[in-house]
């Protein structure tokens, strides 16, 4: 088994269903049923949802240099990373799979393998 | 193809010139068979660079030892039964040098230990603890299991779909199919793709760290026909390249149009119900059938309705017609198989006045619904312009959008401006197609045409 990164990206700004709606609730269990689903298949290592870019800070270090601080996120994309998941698959054709089966009809995963993680 | 170009390994290939028997059975092996043994010990072992390493070495035996012993009865078993032994070899040899590390200095190895992806070696998942003989069919004298023609074919089938695998980018994918599935060498593979050796031996090694890396598999998926759509693509893609150059150098590049059409049968014969893996075949014999009569004395290049089709191999577009023939049993149609047709309309008509350009106007269009490729329109507006004359080309020429800065647009339309009797809208346009500077060959066309356009 590979763990792979998969990191999601989408439009934070895409207005999503209101809490409380029968929408919000079939949307919030698309998210548990696809959580389930890994850890049900062995594949779930961590993951988690992120606050979005309004809240991020950028530390930038250069050599000896003060690290510099600066308001938002690494760079201003048109999709923003939204959260990951870390998981466990054979091989990079499943992990794919797994990153298919996210639920967001609208953006870009990015799967990459772990190359060494100190706590595995 | 050359037979002085294998076996690169690093063992002579036996007295030059005096056993060619022996010299032509080592080309056949490296370019039809070691890809496919690849295949098998690289899903079996996982690991790609051991089973090349092992297969190359099993090459360097052959040419070692087949001079003096003969040629075996079943090359490709030998080298299966060689490679494999090779493959255990190293197996036991890195667990032998990794053991001893472990004794002398486990620090280095704790802190030289690659992380959860790369670098696992297979001994220590797949092998027992003592390194006995993981396979039992292994020694020379047997043929051991997976020796079998199926096996080989279905490693030949893997390293395919793993070569064009999507999560590799296009020049990779031409890449590792030319070397690891075609049999060229390094070098081969830069000269034909017209990049420095240093330049495509690090396109090669990336390609492969990424599979090693990412754990790309090997597998087979259980609905293939999107992956082997992929392989095709590639195909095509080099047979192109080869057929007519986009870049300097020799137009025609026939060690690429060969190895393209050569593994697209393969391809036909592995996957014998994908119509169209057929539909390719088809397409490459009937443009390979050609490939004599396509350039003239001055290496310029000779139109179509020029060529001398006496001297179009016939036995090549034989292969064509049967492979159309079994794309079309399958009814399962496609871009390559409509491609195919239009070329089978050339290439089975007797004169260019014979040709039937009504029939192939039509299936231009039905290429273009296809691919929506502009490209293609500009064959349906020629076509148009053959079937119902000049007028009806360039009425389809002006609904393509784009396309300005590509110099056949401008030919095109300068053709068939001369032919409709608009000499000097024409000499405007050979010069907007000259002014994008064409390859050399091209250029040299085109200016005798423009002279032709301006005496009019």
């Amino acid at each position: 088994m590979t763990e792979y990164m998969i990191l999601a990206y989408s439009d934070e700004h895409r207005p999503g269903p209101e809490p409380g709606t029968p929408e919000f609730g079939e949307y919030m269990g698309g998210w548990m049923a696809y959580n389930q689903m890994l850890i049900d298949g062995g594949h779930w290592v961590s993951g988690a949802s992120l606050a979005p870019t309004g809240t991020a800070t950028t530390v930038t270090v250069a050599g000896d240099a003060e690290a510099t601080i600066t308001d938002g996120p690494y760079a201003e994309t048109k999709e923003q990373l939204g959260g990951y998941y870390l998981v466990s698959a054979a091989d990079l054709d499943e992990a794919i799979e797994l990153a298919k089966r996210l639920p967001i009809t609208d953006g870009a995963f990015e799967v990459r393998p772990v190359a060494f993680r100190p706590d595995a | 193809m050359p037979d002085d170009a294998r076996p690169d390994a690093d063992a002579p290939a036996g007295p030059p010139g005096l056993d060619a028997d022996v010299a032509r059975a080592l080309v056949e092996l490296s370019r039809r068979h070691a890809g496919r043994v690849i295949g098998v010990l690289a899903s079996r072992f996982r690991d790609l660079d051991l089973a090349e390493d092992a297969v190359a070495q099993g090459l360097a035996d052959a040419a070692r030892t087949w001079p003096e012993r003969g040629i075996p009865d079943t090359p490709p078993a030998w080298l299966m039964t060689v490679a494999k032994r090779n493959a255990i070899d190293r197996l036991r040899r890195a667990d032998a040098e990794r053991r001893r590390l472990e004794r002398v200095a486990p620090d280095v190895l704790e802190r030289t230990r690659p992380g959860t992806a790369g670098g696992r070696h297979m001994i220590d998942d797949h092998t027992p603890d003592t390194p006995s003989d993981p396979e039992p069919g292994a020694d020379a004298t047997g043929a051991g299991d997976g020796t079998d023609l199926t096996a080989l074919d279905e490693g030949q089938l893997r390293l395919m779909l793993l070569c064009c695998h999507p999560a590799l980018d296009r020049d990779a994918q031409v890449a590792l199919t030319l070397r690891l599935v075609g049999g060229l060498t390094t070098t081969e593979v830069a000269h034909a793709l017209l990049v420095s050796e240093p330049t495509m031996a690090q396109r090669i090694v990336r390609a492969k760290r990424k599979i090693r890396d990412a754990a790309i598999p090997m597998s087979v998926p259980a609905d293939p026909a999107e992956r082997i759509d992929a392989i095709l693509t590639v195909l095509y893609l080099v047979f192109n390249e080869g057929y007519l150059s986009h870049s300097d150098g020799p137009t025609i590049r026939g060690e690429l149009t060969e190895s393209a059409r050569r593994l697209a049968i393969e391809l036909a014969g592995l996957v014998p119900d994908h119509a169209e893996s057929h539909g390719l075949v088809a397409l490459t014999s009937f443009l390979e059938a050609r490939r004599s009569t396509r350039l003239d004395t001055e290496g310029d290049l000779v139109l179509l309705e020029h060529q001398d089709r006496s001297k179009w191999d016939l036995r090549t577009i034989g292969v064509g017609n049967a492979a159309l023939h079994r794309a079309m049993s399958l009814r399962m149609p496609g871009r390559f198989q409509v491609e195919a047709t239009i070329a089978a309309l050339h290439a089975n008509a007797r004169t260019a006045d014979a040709t039937d350009w009504p029939t192939i106007a039509t299936l231009y269009g039905q290429l273009v619904a296809m691919t929506g490729s502009p490209v293609v329109v500009l064959n349906h507006a020629v076509a148009l312009a053959m079937a119902d004359g000049p007028d009806a080309g360039l009425r389809r020429l002006a609904e393509l959008d784009g396309l300005d800065d590509y110099h056949l647009r401008h030919s095109t339309e300068a053709e068939l401006l001369l032919r409709a009797g608009h000499a000097d809208e024409a000499v405007v346009a050979f010069d907007r197609a000259l002014a994008l500077g064409p390859p050399e060959a091209e250029r040299r066309h085109l200016e005798r045409r423009r002279s032709a356009a301006s005496a009019a």
